[in-house]
């Protein structure tokens, strides 16, 4: 059936996290009621990407967007829009109205520089309809490979595109193939790591959850390449939503053949089981993630033999990311040539990023390897909330390091990160204003590190407490000279004797800090002071006598009686009593206490 | 003299769990059991089904599996996920990504401490509450968020604290 109007709503977690359903649900019925249901057809999409808006509904063929809709929004956008073909443009998204006219979505800055080849299918199909998926060029790629091109045509093609890991190690995927495609050991497998633990980042799980097809496409075509017949999706079960997608998807693809034994008649088989991880951030580390599928405690061994020697079962075996495996299929269709064009030298295509922390729209985005920081965070990101200063991102998560203002500008490649002491890692962005403690950040990922380190070498294990330790030292107001001297001579150890990329990587926030926030952590140890008023134990709290009304509130309210003063002149805190708990500021009614 | 019959793991498990819930671990069992590696499969179901990992479970699954108890142990005490203690009624999961961090959670986890008298990892004493901050629900755009018992709840200040947890009787 043909229909003149079609509802997009995201289905994602973070839309369905502000009650999407409800919105799908409320539509469906409206537009029944209005008698359209033979003309407008709502479906249930992948992420859109602008989270922050959430939840998002589209309207093609205009392309009208419509943020953070609430089900009692519906009947009016069906009566007005639908139905009479005006756009309510009070719901419709600020950015895309104009003087005259609302500009569909495309045109609206946070899409305009965008360039979408992983996240191409994500929020314009419904990702639980295999035929959507078809209708979009699902698994024609596949068909092409296994009609038109040998398993080393294939490998020629990914290894000339230049497609490099999207994980967060940057490897040559083709080269990756052909190591395994020369080993003789059968069977051999392909592992597709969703295991995405980078906190602040999703575009894994947003992919899987709006385009799975594009994930076991993929892995069929290296199946193919390699010479593999199985494949393991390895999953976090705090995904729920992308791993029921994930089985639909697998049973859709069986039933149509294009799954399983024999796909299009070519003779060749190729199945995909799901495992599900269990939580443990080492995990996304090859050699754990190896040990893991195979249902045992996910610690990492050390390399070589790599796991395309020696992988699942000690069997060659090829493990990519989900962002890596659903670059492939565009790849083969539009050959190598067209996917090289795009970003810089030695980075080629496009990278996901999760934008997230002090930043307007934040959200998932899509853009062309070189795209400089100032332009996703001022053009795609909308710049910080409140007029805020624009302190640091931080790139890679608990591996990566921070980007400050001086290198808004550079071009970002897994290369020109590496260069200023960050990584690409899996693509969480984080913006950070200058109410952001760069001290108390670097012990927020050591913390992280230290919470997930397996334990099975020394450096991580013993290196990265050590480090927490001088952290806290500092932050708490107790850092004495040579704390910082002693910070870089554990990093620089742990980074050359930890055994797994989760220990060599974890000293990078602090080197980071360390290299373009040297002032803050100084200011900490020398003068006991958090220059961003952040570290509770380094602030003091002062009543400003200029505002203060003498009503007594706080004094009333403070828990160990720091307050004090009489009728009509300004109270004041004794400082020697004062605890800093914070209940002054949040009681006072005319914000006259500040801490510094 | 007649010795008094130990009592199997499985009857354990009935007089803790009640016969619903074993038949259903059971079941899955059986469908996971013959899988190459399926250990944390299982586990993962038993997690589902009982709400935590007992030693009673744990036995159990070693002896079904054919596997080490140490073996269950460890993989228990690996993954975050698996819990040998039971979560309260309502399980709060406060998440404490970069993202949420980074616009505040501290504060709010704070405030969570400070209303139900409980550390992270612990339940309040009638078992109503339980406080189990997660790495990224994922839903980042919503920072700063937390999930009780899969409700999502997002933007928060420590002022929403006592409105949403007064939700839960």
């Amino acid at each position: 059936m043909l229909y003149r109007s079609h509802i997009m709503v995201c289905g994602g977690t973070g839309c369905t996290s502000s009650d999407s359903d409800k919105v799908a649900e409320r539509f469906t019925e409206e537009i029944k009621k209005a008698g359209l249901n033979k003309e407008v057809l709502v479906v249930r999409t992948g992420c859109f990407g602008l989270c922050e808006l959430g939840p998002v509904v589209v309207v093609y063929p205009e392309g009208i967007f419509y943020s953070r809709v609430k089900p009692e929004y519906v009947p009016e956008i069906v009566e007005e829009h639908l139905l009479k073909g005006r756009p309510v443009k009070k719901y419709v998204y600020g950015e895309s109205i104009e003087e005259k006219a609302i500009k569909p979505l495309e045109e609206t800055p946070f899409f305009r520089k965008q360039r979408r080849i992983a996240l191409r299918n994500c929020g314009i199909i419904n990702p639980e309809d295999i035929r959507e998926a078809i209708a979009f060029d699902g698994y024609k790629a596949l068909a092409k490979v296994l009609t038109q091109m040998t398993p080393e045509e294939v490998i020629e093609e990914v290894k000339k595109s230049g497609l490099r890991g999207r994980g967060g190690g940057g490897f040559p995927t083709g080269v990756k193939w052909e190591f395994a495609y020369k080993q003789k050991e059968t069977p051999k497998y392909v592992v597709c790591n969703a295991d995405e633990g980078d906190p602040g980042a999703f575009m894994d799980r947003s992919i899987l959850e709006g385009d799975p097809h594009s994930v076991l496409e993929a892995m069929e075509i290296a199946g193919y390449a390699i010479g593999a017949n199985h494949g393991y999706i390895y999953v976090r079960a705090e995904y729920p939503l992308a791993v029921k997608r994930l089985k639909i998807a697998i049973e859709q693809a069986r039933e149509y053949g294009l799954l399983g034994k024999n796909i299009f008649g070519t003779g060749f088989d190729f199945d995909i089981e799901i495992r599900l991880g269990a939580g443990a951030f080492v995990c996304g580390e090859e050699t754990a993630l190896l040990n893991s599928v195979m249902g045992r405690r996910g610690e990492p061994r050390p390399r070589p033999p790599f796991p395309a020697v020696k992988g699942v079962w000690d069997k060659p075996t090829i493990i990519n990311n989900v962002e890596t495996f659903a670059n492939i299929p565009p790849i083969i269709l539009n050959g190598a040539e067209w996917f090289s064009s795009i970003g810089t030298e030695k980075s080629k295509g496009t990278k996901v990023f999760a934008l997230t922390g002090k930043v307007n729209n934040t959200g998932l985005i899509e853009v062309p390897m070189g795209t400089t920081l100032r332009e996703i965070i001022y053009e795609i990101g909308g710049g910080i909330p409140n007029g805020k200063k624009f302190k640091a991102a931080q790139t890679g998560g608990p591996s990566g390091g921070c980007i400050p203002a001086e290198h808004l500008d550079i071009p970002i490649d897994y290369d020109s990160l590496i260069n200023i002491g960050s990584m690409m890692g899996s693509g969480g962005l984080i913006v950070m204003d200058e109410d952001t403690c760069m001290v108390n950040m670097a012990k927020f990922f050591l913390e992280f590190t230290v919470d997930e380190s397996c334990g099975k070498c020394a450096p991580c294990r013993i290196g990265t407490k050590r480090m927490l330790e001088i952290l806290d030292k500092i932050t708490s107001g107790k850092g004495e000279e040579g704390d910082i001297e002693k910070l870089e001579k554990l990093a620089k150890t742990i980074k050359a004797t930890a055994l797994c990329g989760l220990g060599q990587t974890a000293p990078n926030p602090v080197l980071s800090t360390i290299r373009y926030f040297r002032d803050e952590y100084e200011a900490h140890i020398k003068e006991k002071r958090c220059p961003a008023g952040v570290c509770q134990a380094l602030l003091r709290f002062y009543i400003d006598p200029e505002k203060c009304k003498a009503c007594g509130i706080c004094a009333k309210n403070c828990p160990v009686n720091a307050i004090s003063g009489k009728p009509k002149t300004p109270y004041v805190i004794d400082q020697d009593i004062c605890i800093k708990c914070g209940t002054c500021i949040e009681k006072c009614p005319f914000g006259a206490i500040y801490k510094k | 003299m007649a010795t008094v019959m130990e009592k199997s793991g499985e009857e354990k498990l009935i007089e803790k769990f009640g016969k619903e819930k074993v038949e259903k671990f059971k079941k899955a069992l059986e469908d996971l059991k013959s899988m190459p590696g399926s250990l944390i499969a299982v586990m993962n179901q038993a997690q589902e089904i009982f709400g935590y990992l007992p030693i009673e479970v744990q036995l159990y699954i070693s002896k079904e599996m054919n596997v080490p108890l140490t073996e269950v142990f460890g993989i228990a005490t690996f993954y975050s996920r698996f819990t040998l203690k039971p979560s309260g009624k309502y399980k709060i999961n406060l998440c404490m990504g970069t993202a949420c961090y980074v616009k505040g959670a501290a504060m709010v986890l704070e405030k969570i401490k400070e209303k139900l008298g409980i550390q992270v990892g612990e339940a309040t004493p009638d078992g109503k509450f339980s406080l189990e901050p997660t790495r990224c629900l994922g839903a980042c755009g919503l920072a700063p968020v937390m999930m009780i018992n899969g409700e999502v709840f997002g933007r928060l200040t420590p002022d929403d604290v006592d409105e949403i947890l007064s939700k839960f009787e």
